[in-house]
């Protein structure tokens, strides 16, 4: 029992995370926490459960599709809601990101309808024993995609030209700027980078829940926030740590205290982390 | 090889440089002295791109720089050390290294160059893979000097070099510019320690309150009665040397 609910929890934690991780890297070279991650998240699902739905893609295709609009939609933001906004006050661009989440749901709505839509495609569901757990397939497969996604990007950040360049903007901008780095290209880069991933977790869970909808991105969007938080937002570590203690935390919480309370779990957190330790748990680590 | 005509330039509303008209010559070592407040980082700024320019005229190597953004001016040939040195604190010297080399295509070339500047400076090799801010204030400096080195750059400015190092530290900073000197790297210098700058350099400027207020050899710089007065504290040199 007490693993069952781990392993529930570290499998939703993973999407947490891979949404924290677009909040965190915005936040790192922008100073911006852009509210409408969960949006993209609801994105990626609907695009990958509309073209499965059509029947003439592949399901990594589709997995790749939904990833990309993702992505996509995340440059546009960049683009509409921000670029034109930047050395304004900062609450200003966090107004624009939530007027933008409530346009991309609404969007959906107009577009989708209200209604859950179940993924189009049956994964045969396989309970296998492993070390005497009982290990559900999907849940291993899905969790297995998370982490590969966070070291591809955690290897990024690390080893590869562009990802310390966008590191250097998110330190120093101006001084990365002397370095000949184009900082709005970076910029642009990091909305990419974290919509993909955010993109990623929304296929992922509308596969899990089997439920894909308009307002799908608001809960796992303020959780993931919550994780960021957690972490010590700007801090990518400490956005997978943060996303996979909240989704485990959540969990448990809904097995040994309540399931009502499953959703309370992570802003208890999230005000219990700005209250005693605002500069997150990975704070004093390495940043990068 | 860098001519500046007439520049003005300021933060906000505020103007700082109210006209500045200075040059230096490709191999030269120029350097631009006065105290806080004069102008001077404002200049290098200004130059660099980070300021936008609102009259004048920056020309380098022949073509026209005053419009163009610091990641492309950096791509013509001419490098800034920031001051305060600002290296990238958490990532590693190697990858400070890597960066100053950012937007050349000459990989190979590059790898070459970053293998010369930590033997040039063995200091940065023996910490490599430590991130740049666990350096002290004049490994710091170096780093950024090399950094600045890696882009290959035709003329080096350097904003302060010395600030806030110990009188040990600014002889070997000074006696890496003197290498550089010595190779034929053209340097643009601000300095408050004006001694050290002046003894390097081969003309000055002095700079007060946003204007160029003399120019002229440095040797004939280190003689001028005004400049020893306000610059050097003629009468204390016994107690500095």
């Amino acid at each position: 029992m007490f693993l069952q609910q781990l392993l529930n929890g570290l499998t939703t934690g993973s999407a947490y995370a891979l949404i924290a991780l677009g909040y965190t890297m915005i936040y790192g070279i922008l100073g911006l926490i852009n509210f409408a991650q969960g949006e993209i998240y609801m994105c990626g699902a609907f695009v990958a459960v509309l073209l499965l739905a059509s029947g003439q893609v592949s399901f990594y295709l589709a997995f790749a599709a939904g990833m990309a609009a993702a992505a996509l939609l995340g440059l546009a933001l960049e683009r509409i809601a921000f670029r034109p906004l930047r050395g304004t006050h900062p609450l200003v661009p966090l107004i624009s990101a939530i007027g933008a989440s409530i346009f991309l749901q609404s969007l959906a709505l107009l577009l989708f309808g209200p209604n859950d839509r179940a993924f189009p495609m049956q994964f045969t569901f396989q309970t296998i024993s492993l070390a005497g757990l009982p290990v559900s397939t999907l849940q291993g497969a899905i969790l297995g995609a998370a982490l590969l996604f966070m070291a591809l990007l955690v290897a990024f950040v690390r080893y590869t030209r562009y990802g310390k360049a966008i590191v250097a903007c998110a330190l120093d901008r101006d001084t990365a700027r002397l370095m000949g780095i184009n900082v709005d290209r970076m910029v642009a880069l990091t909305f990419l980078i974290g919509s993909a991933l955010s993109g990623a977790a929304g296929v992922m869970m509308a596969i899990y829940y089997n439920a894909t909808y308009p307002r799908m991105g608001l809960l796992p969007g303020l959780k993931a926030f919550s994780a960021a938080i957690l972490g010590g937002v700007g801090n990518i570590p400490g956005a997978i740590l943060g996303g996979l203690v909240l989704g485990i935390a959540e969990s448990l919480g809904a097995a040994y205290i309540s399931s009502g309370y499953k959703d309370a779990v992570a802003f208890v957190i999230l005000i219990l982390v700005l209250l005693l330790r605002p500069q997150g748990i990975l704070a004093g680590w390495q940043r990068h | 090889m860098l001519k500046l005509t007439s520049v003005q330039a300021g933060y906000g509303r505020l103007p700082v440089l109210k006209g500045i008209s200075l040059h230096v010559r490709q191999g030269e070592v120029v350097c631009l002295i006065g105290g806080n407040g004069a102008g001077k980082t404002t200049t290098l700024k200004a130059i660099a791109g980070l300021l936008p320019i609102r009259k004048g005229q920056v020309e380098f190597a022949g073509r026209d720089l005053t419009r163009l953004p610091p990641e492309q001016i950096v791509r013509r040939g001419l490098a800034l050390v920031p001051e305060g040195r600002r290296v990238f604190a958490t990532l590693s010297v190697t990858a400070n290294l890597e960066l100053g080399a950012f937007h050349r295509q000459d990989k190979k070339e590059v790898r070459q160059d970053l293998e010369e500047m930590l033997a040039r400076f063995p200091l940065l090799k023996e910490r490599a893979h430590q991130p740049a801010g666990t350096l002290s204030g004049g490994e710091q400096q170096m780093l950024a000097i090399a950094r600045a080195l890696m882009a290959r750059p035709r003329l080096l400015m350097l904003d302060e070099p010395s600030m806030g190092l110990a009188p040990r530290i600014v002889a070997q900073v000074y006696d890496i510019l003197k290498e550089l000197q010595i190779v034929g790297v053209t340097l643009l210098l601000i300095e408050q320690n004006a001694r050290a700058a002046l003894k390097l350099a081969d003309r000055g400027y002095v700079m007060e309150t946003g204007r160029i207020i003399l120019d002229g050899a440095a040797a004939d710089l280190r003689e001028d009665p005004e400049v020893q007065r306000a610059y050097l504290g003629k009468g204390y040199q016994e107690v500095w040397e």
